[in-house]
C-alpha cells in the first residue's frame, strides 16, 4: 500500500482525497467480496463432498446395524427321549433326522397356552425359525445325554418376529384403565364385552378422528393425482372423493357404531388375562375375536381392564394383530432374550434372512483375493521392473506403456466380458469359481501395481543402483539385490491398494456367473462360490425388509475391511517413506 | 491333478536347485573362487530350466487330454455331427462325471461318461509322466553343463530377462484379448450367417428401438427382436450428463480450494475424505442410490406434484456424480498444482486478488488438463456398472426426461450375460455388440485425455 492512504484527510499542504477514490474503493471491495465468493464456493463443494460421504456412511449405519443382533425366544423346551430317539439307540444318524421343529413348537405353546383353531396355531409357530430346530438338533447331537431334560434353551425368531423387536411393526399404547365394569360372553373365538358406563367412548372418539385423517390424506391425493395428466387420472380422483367423502361421513357422526378395519389403527381390549381385538363398537358395548383367550368369561372389576391401541394399522406391516399379541405376551413373561447375531458371520447364505450370513462370500472373497495377488503382483512387479529398468526405447516398449495407461481406464464390466470370452469359453474354466474371478481381477488390478511399482522404483536414488555396479554386479543383481528391496514399501503400498480395489469390484464377476445362490461355503478354488460385494447385491434385489438390514450390515464389514486395507497401506507409506 | 503336478513340479525344480548347487561346489573343489558363476547360479539355472519345461508340457498337454477324452466320450454317442448337439451332451457328460446329473442317466451317457473318465485319467497320467521326465531331462541338462568356467549367471539372467519381458507382455495381451473376444463376437454378431436374427450394422447403430429375447425352443415361434442402440446411447448419456453436472462444479471447486485457499492442516484433513469417497465401492453406492437417494427423490417429486419413476435416471445420476467427484477433484488438483508458480507470483505482483489470478491466470493455463480430468470422468460415468444395475431401469426408453427410467449399454450386457446363455444367440452376442461399443467409446476419451495431459506436462516442465 501506498502512503497516500496513511496520510490523515484534510492536513493543510497535503493533497487532499480526489472523489475518485471513494469509487476504487467500491471497486477494491468488490473484487475482494469476489475473492471470498470464491473461497466460498471451493469450501462449500467440499462441504457438500464431504457431507454426502457422512450421509451415506450414516445412512447405512442407521440400516445395517439392527441386522448384528438377533432376538431369541428363552424356552424351557422337553427334550423328549420318544419323540427324539424312541428307540434309545442315541446313534448320529437318529438324532439328526428327529423332528426338533415339534419339539420347539410344544415348548412354544406351553409359554402362550390355550391358543386354539388352526390359523392361530400357524401365526404362532410362524413366530419361530426353522433355524431354532437346527440350534436344537446341533445341541442334543454334540450332547446326547441332555435328552429327556427339560433345559432353558434360544430358539431363534423368524425375521419378521425379529424386526418387530427391532420396532419395525407398531407402536403399542396402553390405555387409561377403565372405569365400568366389563362382560364377556365368552373366552374365545367371537364375543361382545359390555361395560357398565361409557368405557368405549373415548375409543370412539379417536376412531372417527383416524377416519377423518383417512378422508384428509385421501383427499390431498386427489388433489395431488388431479394436477398430473395421465391416463386413468380422473377416474382415480373421482374414486378418491367419493371414498373420502363417505369417511367423512361415518367420521362426523359421532355416536353412531363404527366398524374397523384394517386400514385403521388397531384397538384392542386386555380382559382376564387375555385380548379381545375389537371389530365393532359403540359407546358401551364392542364385538370382535379373541387374540389371547380369557381365563374366564367373569365380569372384569372397574380399574382391572384396558384399552390397548397398535397405532401402525395392520394393513401396512409386516406382522399381523395376533402375531403382535402373542410378540407382547412373550415379551411380558420375560422370555425374549437379545444377543449378539454370531451366526451372520458362521452361516452361509440362505432363503430366510434371519439364517443368512457372510461366511460363505467372506470365504470366497478370501480364495479370490488370494489367486488375484498370488497372479498380479509377481507380474506386475516384473513388469514394472522391466519397463522402468530393463525396456530398450523402441515401439514395443511405447506400445505397452500406452496400453498400461489405458488398460486402467478400461471399464472393469469389460474385464468381465474378457473373461467369459476367454476364460470360460475358450479355456474351458468353471463357473463361478474363485479361480477364474481371481484371474479376471488380477488382469484388472494389473495396471494400478504396474504404475504403483514404477513410481517406487522411480522415488529409489540412481545413485544406489551405480554404488552396486560399480562393485561388479550385474545390472540384475544390482536391481534386485539393492533397488527393489528399497522399493518395497511403494510397492506393498500400492498393491494393498489394488487388493482393495480388486475387493470391491463386482461387475466383471457378474459376467463369469459368481452371482449364483450358494449355501455352502467354498472350499476350493474351482468351487461355485460368491464374493461380498456380489453378496451385497444380491441381498439387496430381495423383497424381504429384513435382508434389506442383513445387506447394509455386509457393506458395513466390506467397508471396515476396506478401511483396515487403506489405513494399512498409509501406516505403511507414512512409516517407510524415506526423501533421499 | 493339477495341484498333483504343482506339487510335483516343486520337488523337482527344488531337488534340481539343490542338486546342482552342491554339484557346483563340488566341480570346483577347495578353489571356490575359481568357479565363474556363484554355485547359486548354477542351482537356479538347472531349476529354471526344469520349472519352465514343466509348465511348458502342463500348458500343452493339459488341453490335449481334455480333447482326447472329449473325443473318446464323443464316440460313444451314435449321433453327435452337430457341433451344437456336442456341447450339450458334453455338459450331461461333464455333469455326470462331477456326480451334479439329477434324473435319469441314458445308457449312452453313462458309458460315455465312463469312456471320458476313463481318458482323463490316463491322459492325465501321462501328461504328469512326461512332464517329470521332459522336466528331469532339462535339469539333467542344466546339470550337465556346470564346470569352472560355465557362466550360469549370464544364461540365468537371461532366462529372467525373457520372464520379464513376458510379465511386461501380459498387459499388451491382455488389450489383445479384450479386442480379440469382444471384437471377434461383435463380428459374429453382425456377420455370422448361422446367427438368425441379428441386426444389419445400421439397424444396430441408428435403431430407435431395443428390445433384445431370444427364442429358446423352435415351437416358440419368431420373437420380435430389435437391437437399436439409440435408447442405450442416450440413456447413458442422459445419466452422465447428470453426473458430471453433479460432479463438475463439485470437483472443480474442490480442486481450487484445495490447491489455492486451503492450508497445509485444512489440506490435510480434507483430502483423504476425498479419497475414502474414491475407495468407497460402487455397489455400495448403487445400494444407497436405489435404497435412500431414489425414494428420497420421488418423495420429492411428489410434493411438487411430478410424476418421477422409482428407477429414475436422476437417482442414479446424482448418485454417479458423487462418485466422480474425487476423480475431477484429484486430478484438477493435480494439474492446477503443476502450474508453476511464477505464473501466480506474477498475478500476484500486478495487484490480482487470489480469485482474479484463479480465473483469469490458473484456470487458462490449467484448462487442458482440466478438460482431460473431465473426459477421464466421463469416461468412467459412462463404463460404471453397479449403480446403473442397482439404481437404473431395464426398459429402454427414449427419452431426456431425467425423471424418466433409462437404462444404459452396462445394464443391458449385465441383463443379457448374467444367468444361463446360449453363446450362440444373437442376444447374446450384443451384448459383446455392446461391450466393443463401450470398450471403443472409453478408449477414445482415454487416448485423447492422456494425449492432452502429456502435451500439457512438457509445456511446462
Amino acid at each position: 500500500m501506498t502512503e497516500i492512504i496513511q496520510l490523515r484527510p484534510g492536513q493543510p499542504g497535503r493533497p487532499t482525497q480526489a472523489p475518485v477514490r471513494a469509487d476504487v474503493k467500491a471497486r477494491l471491495r468488490a473484487r475482494h467480496r469476489g475473492n471470498a465468493r470464491y473461497r466460498a464456493y471451493g469450501l462449500s463443494a467440499l462441504v457438500l463432498a464431504s457431507l454426502f460421504l457422512i450421509v451415506l456412511i450414516a445412512d447405512i449405519v442407521v440400516k445395517g446395524a439392527p441386522a448384528f443382533v438377533a432376538h431369541r425366544l428363552m424356552l424351557d423346551v422337553q427334550l423328549k427321549a420318544d419323540v427324539i430317539d424312541p428307540q434309545g439307540k442315541r446313534d448320529r444318524s437318529t438324532l439328526l433326522a428327529a423332528d426338533y421343529m415339534a419339539l420347539a413348537r410344544e415348548a412354544l405353546a406351553s409359554a402362550v397356552p390355550g391358543v386354539e383353531g388352526r390359523v392361530a396355531k400357524k401365526q404362532l409357530n410362524d413366530l419361530l425359525s426353522s433355524g431354532a430346530a437346527d440350534d436344537l438338533r446341533d445341541m442334543v447331537v454334540a450332547n446326547p445325554k441332555l435328552i429327556g431334560s427339560t433345559p432353558s434353551v434360544p430358539l431363534l425368531l423368524s425375521d419378521t418376529a425379529d424386526l418387530y423387536y427391532k420396532g419395525d411393526g407398531t407402536a403399542v399404547v396402553q390405555g387409561p384403565l377403565a372405569r365400568g365394569i366389563a362382560t364377556p360372553s365368552g373366552t374365545s373365538g367371537e364375543i361382545t364385552i359390555l361395560s357398565s358406563s361409557n368405557d368405549f367412548a373415548g375409543q370412539l372418539v379417536d376412531a372417527k378422528m383416524a377416519l377423518l385423517a383417512r378422508a384428509a390424506a385421501n383427499r390431498a391425493e386427489a388433489q395431488r393425482i388431479g394436477k398430473l395428466k395421465y391416463e386413468g387420472a380422473p377416474e382415480r380422483v373421482a374414486e378418491l372423493e367419493k371414498s373420502a367423502l363417505e369417511l367423512e361421513q361415518r367420521g362426523s357422526a359421532p355416536a353412531e357404531e363404527e366398524v374397523l378395519d384394517a386400514n385403521l389403527p388397531s384397538m384392542l381390549v386386555a380382559l382376564n388375562g387375555g385380548l379381545v381385538k375389537i371389530a365393532k363398537f359403540g359407546n358401551s358395548s364392542a364385538t370382535g375375536e379373541v387374540l389371547v383367550p380369557l381365563s374366564s368369561s367373569e365380569d372384569a372389576k372397574p380399574g382391572s381392564w384396558r384399552f390397548i391401541t397398535y397405532t401402525t394399522a395392520e394393513a401396512i406391516r409386516n406382522v399381523s394383530d395376533r402375531s403382535v399379541a402373542f410378540l407382547e405376551k412373550l415379551k411380558s413373561a420375560g422370555k425374549v432374550d437379545k444377543a449378539f447375531n454370531w451366526r451372520f458371520f458362521t452361516a452361509g447364505d440362505s432363503r430366510e434372512p434371519e439364517l443368512a450370513g457372510i461366511r460363505g462370500a467372506i470365504v470366497g472373497s478370501i480364495l479370490t483375493l488370494l489367486v488375484t495377488i498370488l497372479t498380479a503382483l509377481p507380474i506386475g512387479v516384473l513388469a514394472a521392473v522391466y519397463l522402468e529398468k530393463f525396456a530398450p526405447k523402441n515401439w514395443f516398449t511405447d506400445l505397452i506403456e500406452i496400453n498400461i495407461n489405458n488398460l486402467a481406464a478400461v471399464p472393469s464390466i469389460v474385464f468381465g466380458l474378457l473373461g467369459l470370452a476367454i476364460f470360460l469359453n475358450f479355456f474351458g474354466m468353471p463357473r463361478s469359481a474363485p479361480l477364474v474371478g481371481g484371474l479376471v481381477l488380477a488382469l484388472l488390478v494389473l495396471p494400478t501395481i504396474i504404475i504403483a511399482t514404477r513410481a517406487a522404483l522411480k522415488a529409489v536414488p540412481p545413485s544406489i543402483e551405480e554404488a552396486a555396479l560399480g562393485v561388479g554386479a550385474s545390472k540384475q543383481q544390482a536391481i534386485f539385490h539393492h533397488v527393489l528391496p528399497l522399493a518395497m514399501p511403494g510397492i506393498m503400498t500400492g498393491a494393498i491398494i489394488g487388493m482393495a480395489h480388486a475387493l470391491g469390484e463386482t461387475a466383471p464377476l457378474l459376467m463369469i456367473g459368481m452371482i449364483a445362490f450358494i449355501v455352502d461355503v467354498p472350499k476350493g478354488l474351482t468351487e461355485s462360490a460368491t464374493v461380498l460385494p456380489v453378496q451385497i447385491y444380491l441381498w439387496s434385489d430381495l423383497p424381504e425388509p429384513a435382508f434389506q438390514a442383513k445387506t447394509a450390515a455386509a457393506i458395513l464389514v466390506l467397508l471396515a475391511v476396506l478401511f483396515v486395507m487403506n489405513g494399512t497401506a498409509i501406516w505403511l507409506r507414512k512409516k517407510f517413506e524415506r526423501r533421499w | 491333478m493339477t495341484t498333483w503336478y504343482i506339487v510335483m513340479t516343486l520337488l523337482l525344480t527344488s531337488a534340481a536347485f539343490y542338486v546342482s548347487r552342491r554339484q557346483a561346489i563340488f566341480v570346483a573343489g577347495t578353489r571356490l573362487s575359481d568357479l565363474h558363476s556363484l554355485p547359486i547360479y548354477h542351482g537356479l539355472l538347472a531349476s529354471a530350466l526344469a520349472l519352465l519345461s514343466m509348465l511348458a508340457v502342463l500348458a500343452i498337454g493339459l488341453p490335449l487330454a481334455n480333447r482326447y477324452a472329449e473325443h473318446s466320450a464323443v464316440s460313444k454317442f451314435s449321433d453327435a455331427s452337430d457341433p451344437l448337439q456336442r456341447s450339450a451332451l458334453m455338459r450331461d457328460v461333464q455333469n455326470v462325471v462331477t456326480g451334479q446329473h439329477s434324473g435319469e442317466i441314458a445308457v449312452e451317457t453313462q458309458a460315455a461318461a465312463a469312456a471320458y473318465s476313463a481318458a482323463i485319467t490316463l491322459g492325465e497320467r501321462i501328461v504328469l509322466g512326461a512332464g517329470l521326465l521332459i522336466g528331469a531331462a532339462a535339469a539333467y541338462f542344466g546339470f550337465g553343463r556346470i564346470s569352472v568356467r560355465f557362466r550360469a549367471r549370464n544364461a540365468f539372467e537371461k532366462i529372467v530377462s525373457g520372464v520379464l519381458l513376458a510379465c511386461a507382455a501380459i498387459a499388451a495381451l491382455t488389450t489383445l484379448g479384450i479386442l480379440f473376444s469382444v471384437a471377434g463376437e461383435t463380428y459374429r454378431f453382425f456377420f455370422d450367417p448361422h446367427i438368425t436374427g441379428k441386426p444389419g450394422v445400421f439397424d444396430f447403430l441408428f435403431g430407435t428401438e431395443w428390445n433384445p429375447q431370444a427364442a429358446m425352443r423352435a415351437d416358440q415361434g419368431e420373437i420380435s427382436t430389435a437391437y437399436g442402440f439409440v435408447p442405450l446411447l442416450v440413456g447413458t448419456l442422459l445419466i452422465t450428463v447428470i453426473a458430471i453436472m453433479v460432479a463438475g462444479p463439485l470437483g472443480l471447486f474442490s480442486a481450487i480450494y484445495l490447491a489455492e485457499y486451503a492450508s497445509p492442516n485444512v489440506r490435510g484433513a480434507l483430502k483423504p475424505l476425498l479419497e475414502i469417497l474414491a475407495g468407497i465401492p460402487t455397489v455400495v453406492l448403487g445400494f444407497f442410490a436405489a435404497l435412500t437417494v431414489a425414494p428420497l427423490i420421488r418423495g420429492w417429486g411428489e410434493t411438487f406434484g411430478l410424476n418421477v419413476a422409482s428407477e429414475s435416471a436422476l437417482a442414479a445420476g446424482v448418485v454417479m456424480g458423487m462418485m466422480i467427484i474425487p476423480f475431477i477433484s484429484s486430478l484438477s488438483d493435480d494439474v492446477i498444482n503443476a502450474v508453476p508458480q511464477s505464473l501466480r507470483d506474477g498475478s500476484y505482483a500486478l495487484g490480482a486478488t487470489r480469485a482474479e489470478t484463479i480465473r483469469q491466470v490458473i484456470l487458462p493455463a490449467a484448462l487442458p488438463g482440466i478438460v482431460a480430468a473431465f473426459m477421464l470422468a466421463i469416461s468412467r460415468a459412462i463404463g460404471e456398472t453397479m449403480i446403473v444395475v442397482m439404481a437404473a431401469g431395464l426398459a429402454a426408453n427414449l427419452t431426456l426426461n431425467p425423471l424418466d427410467a433409462v437404462t444404459t449399454i452396462t445394464v443391458q450386457i449385465k441383463t443379457i450375460l448374467v444367468g444361463d446363455q446360449e453363446f450362440d444367440s444373437a442376444k447374446t452376442l450384443a451384448a459383446f455388440a455392446l461391450g466393443f461399443v463401450l470398450f471403443f467409446i472409453t478408449l477414445l476419451l482415454n487416448y485423447i485425455a492422456l494425449r492432452i495431459v502429456n502435451k500439457y506436462r512438457e509445456q511446462y516442465d
